[in-house]
């Protein structure tokens, strides 16, 4: 069998698979950050926060409205990106004027409140939302037993980072968005509704937090401490990727993923650990991450 | 006189005081209540990633055996106090040191995450105080960092993942694959457990510690499928617990024939991950609710109060709170080694323990049960979650004496 650092090849198959599989989430939550840090110039830190809301969303409406994963994956994003814009209109627009810091600290206290009061009705422990019947089982692989539900992770996952990237740079709505983000005063005098623009973008933004939370429900616990575990991480992706590139984001997040898989394998202590080392290299080489632009 | 024969005279009134004094202080300390009130303060995880299985929920049951004595002992009032350590040595200790100097605490009960409980241990030492460990697993705590001012209540790292490994490598599981946490907990876990399994005639494939907290463990779960093990026994807590488990049942681990073993399950943890994904897995614990009559009844007390069903720790502060209770009452002092020595003469036969015994390394020594998590279909309410597969007498549960490092034991 054929060996690398004697771990078998098929078994390294198996890794970037599951790799890849987180990346999709890195990718999800990093185009997100990306998204709003672009038009609003605010470092979002309340995204895994709303991330968290999604997951917990799926949750709640399975239990108490009786709603099935399918229509939860379309109306938890909408409703958590509903709260997303709440937050925009009644309190990121009235600090907007001020020094990027203020952001960071309204966003930063947003994510304390959203999850301590989780924690206070929830508990810490949390709890398990069950697989969609339709997704149950799993392929058996040469190399390994992929559950059909990680699999859909990784479809959905992409899907909807190649839809953002298209609606972006391909369409008249995200032209109008990547101006907004280098002119926002003339486009103003075009026309151009900006503070509109500006609710909607970081509600899209949230509401991609959200889709990524229902998306991880089924795989993990659900749990008030889900976002913040992995928000670090996510910006970690975001600076290594550089801010403000859409596809720089997902490309960046799915090689994360790898990077971080294979390191799971060999050498399993410094997995999380390893997409900070890359942090610390790329900033060193290229501050403005490897696909940004000039801030 | 002159004035250095005064100052002499002076000085020898003033030691004779000081001297009579001591003693009627050392005498009316061995008869009394210190402040006149038994001040009890609660430190622990109350926010964190523990505050499920100890957190409000221990304060609670707490509360329930100050409440059981009327709030008095005598007619001494029992006062509470409690604060959240935050899973952080520095800020337990400087809590624990301000009740006691600032407000006369004399029992700190709780006590999570064993490096808080090591410190406010040597804290208790130092000022000559009590302590009750029931959240922190470190077996230690009775070894390396025993003191003669505090008692280990509910379990230890020994206990929980030597008995299990000796059980299950008795019920045929002979190969095993190690995943543990990657700090001080986890590989005492892992050593004890490597240890066990070699010695009862099992074999170690492989081990991997995964970073602490991890949330995809899919990674770790190829891995222990691609060992071939007949057991993946897990040496982690809390949502890295629930999140291993779940991830090893989507990725068919049990459905293929391995067992998961967990070394420290609480019943809040089986509670969150469910039935479906949890069932068949093997662990120890030192308390069910549903074990006796007196421990349902307790169970029912502390569920019409709180909502949930106790975990074996909460359950241990109850019990240890009444003993401490009990031993104050019974020699009619909060002093910290009357009351310890009380209590190492006094068995324990409550809703927790039948002939627990507290030894003089201060482990408070009972039988401990091996555990199952039963099939959905077995499980007959909310709370039906365990079926005991076996019971662990205390004397082989923990670590014998005679291998004890403890100071106050003469090996």
């Amino acid at each position: 069998m054929t060996t690398i650092l004697g771990v078998p090849l098929v078994a390294l198959f198996g890794q970037l698979l599951l790799g890849l599989i987180n990346g999709a989430f890195y990718a999800l939550l990093s185009l997100g950050l990306a998204v709003i840090f672009g038009l609003l110039r605010i470092i979002n830190f309340a995204h895994g926060a709303q991330y968290m809301l999604g997951a917990f969303g799926a949750l709640l409406f399975l239990q108490y409205l009786n709603i099935d994963y399918w229509v939860a994956l379309a109306l938890v994003p909408l409703t958590v990106g509903a709260i997303g814009i709440l937050i925009e209109r009644f309190l990121l627009r009235r600090i907007a004027h001020l020094d990027h810091l203020y952001g960071l600290l309204l966003t930063f206290g947003l994510a304390m409140i959203i999850e301590g009061s989780f924690v206070n009705f929830f508990g810490v422990s949390g709890a398990n939302y069950p697989i969609p019947e339709a997704l149950q089982g799993g392929f058996k692989l040469d190399f390994m037993f992929l559950p059909t539900y990680r699999a859909w992770v990784l479809v959905a996952g992409l899907g909807m980072c190649l839809f953002t990237w298209f609606m972006i740079e391909k369409t008249r709505l995200g032209a109008y968005l990547r101006a907004g983000t280098e002119k926002p005063q003339l486009m103003q005098a075009f026309g151009v509704n900006m503070p509109l623009l500006t609710t909607l973008t970081y509600g899209f933004g949230v509401a991609l937090a959200g889709f990524a939370g229902v998306l991880a429900a089924p795989i993990y616990s659900v749990s008030p401490a889900m976002g913040s575990n992995l928000l670090i991480v996510v910006f970690a992706v975001v600076v290594i990727g550089g801010m403000g590139s859409i596809m720089g984001a997902i490309l960046t997040g799915l090689a994360m993923g790898v990077i971080e898989g294979l390191t799971k394998v060999f050498w399993p202590e410094s997995a999380s650990t390893v997409i900070f080392f890359v942090m610390v290299l790329v900033l060193l080489v290229r501050p403005n991450g490897l696909f940004g632009k000039e801030v | 006189m002159s004035a250095t024969q005064s100052l002499r005279a002076s000085r020898l009134a003033k030691a004779v005081a000081i001297g009579l004094f001591a003693g009627l202080a050392a005498t009316t300390a061995q008869a009394n209540i210190s402040d006149n009130e038994v001040r009890i303060g609660y430190l622990d995880d109350l926010s964190g990633p523990y505050s499920d299985l100890a957190g409000p929920g221990g304060y609670e049951a707490i509360r329930m055996a100050v409440e059981d004595f009327d709030n008095k002992v005598g007619d001494k009032k029992i006062v509470l106090f409690q604060a959240d350590h935050k899973n952080n040595a520095d800020l337990g200790a400087n809590t624990a040191r301000e009740w006691i100097d600032r407000r006369g605490v004399d029992l700190i009960a709780g006590l999570n995450a064993s490096p808080v409980a090591i410190a406010v241990s040597r804290l208790v030492e130092e000022k000559n105080r009590f302590a009750i460990v029931s959240t922190a697993a470190a077996a230690s705590l009775t070894n390396e960092y025993c003191t003669p001012n505090h008692i280990h209540y509910v379990y230890d790292t020994y206990s929980v993942s030597n008995g299990a490994a000796k059980a299950i490598v008795a019920n045929g599981g002979k190969t095993w694959y190690l995943l543990s946490a990657d700090y001080a907990f986890g590989h005492a876990m892992e050593e004890q457990v490597s240890k066990a399994v070699a010695e009862n005639g099992g074999q170690v494939l492989g081990k991997a510690r995964h970073p602490f907290p991890t949330s995809d463990f899919s990674s770790y779960v190829l891995q222990a499928q691609a060992s071939g093990a007949q057991i993946v026994g897990l040496a982690s807590a809390g949502s890295d617990l629930v999140n291993a488990i779940s991830t090893a049942q989507q990725f068919g681990l049990m459905d293929a024939g391995q067992t998961m073993a967990s070394l420290m399950v609480f019943i809040t943890d089986i509670k969150s991950i469910g039935l479906q994904t949890a069932q068949g897995t093997q662990f120890v614990s030192g308390w069910y609710w549903d074990m006796n009559d007196e421990s349902r009844a307790w169970a029912k007390r502390y569920h019409e109060r709180t909502g949930n069903m106790p975990t074996m720790v909460q359950a241990g502060m109850y019990s240890s709170t009444t003993q401490y209770l009990k031993a104050v009452e019974a020699t009619g002092s909060d002093d910290p080694k009357a009351v310890r020595e009380h209590m190492i003469k006094t068995p324990i036969n409550d809703m927790f323990a039948k002939d627990g015994r507290v030894r003089e390394d201060g482990r408070m020594v009972h039988d401990m049960y091996l555990m199952q998590v039963k099939a959905p279909a077995d499980s007959t309410s909310e709370w039906d979650l365990f079926e005991t597969k076996s019971v662990i007498p205390g004397d082989e549960a923990f670590l014998p004496l005679s291998e004890s490092k403890c100071k106050l034991v003469n090996n």
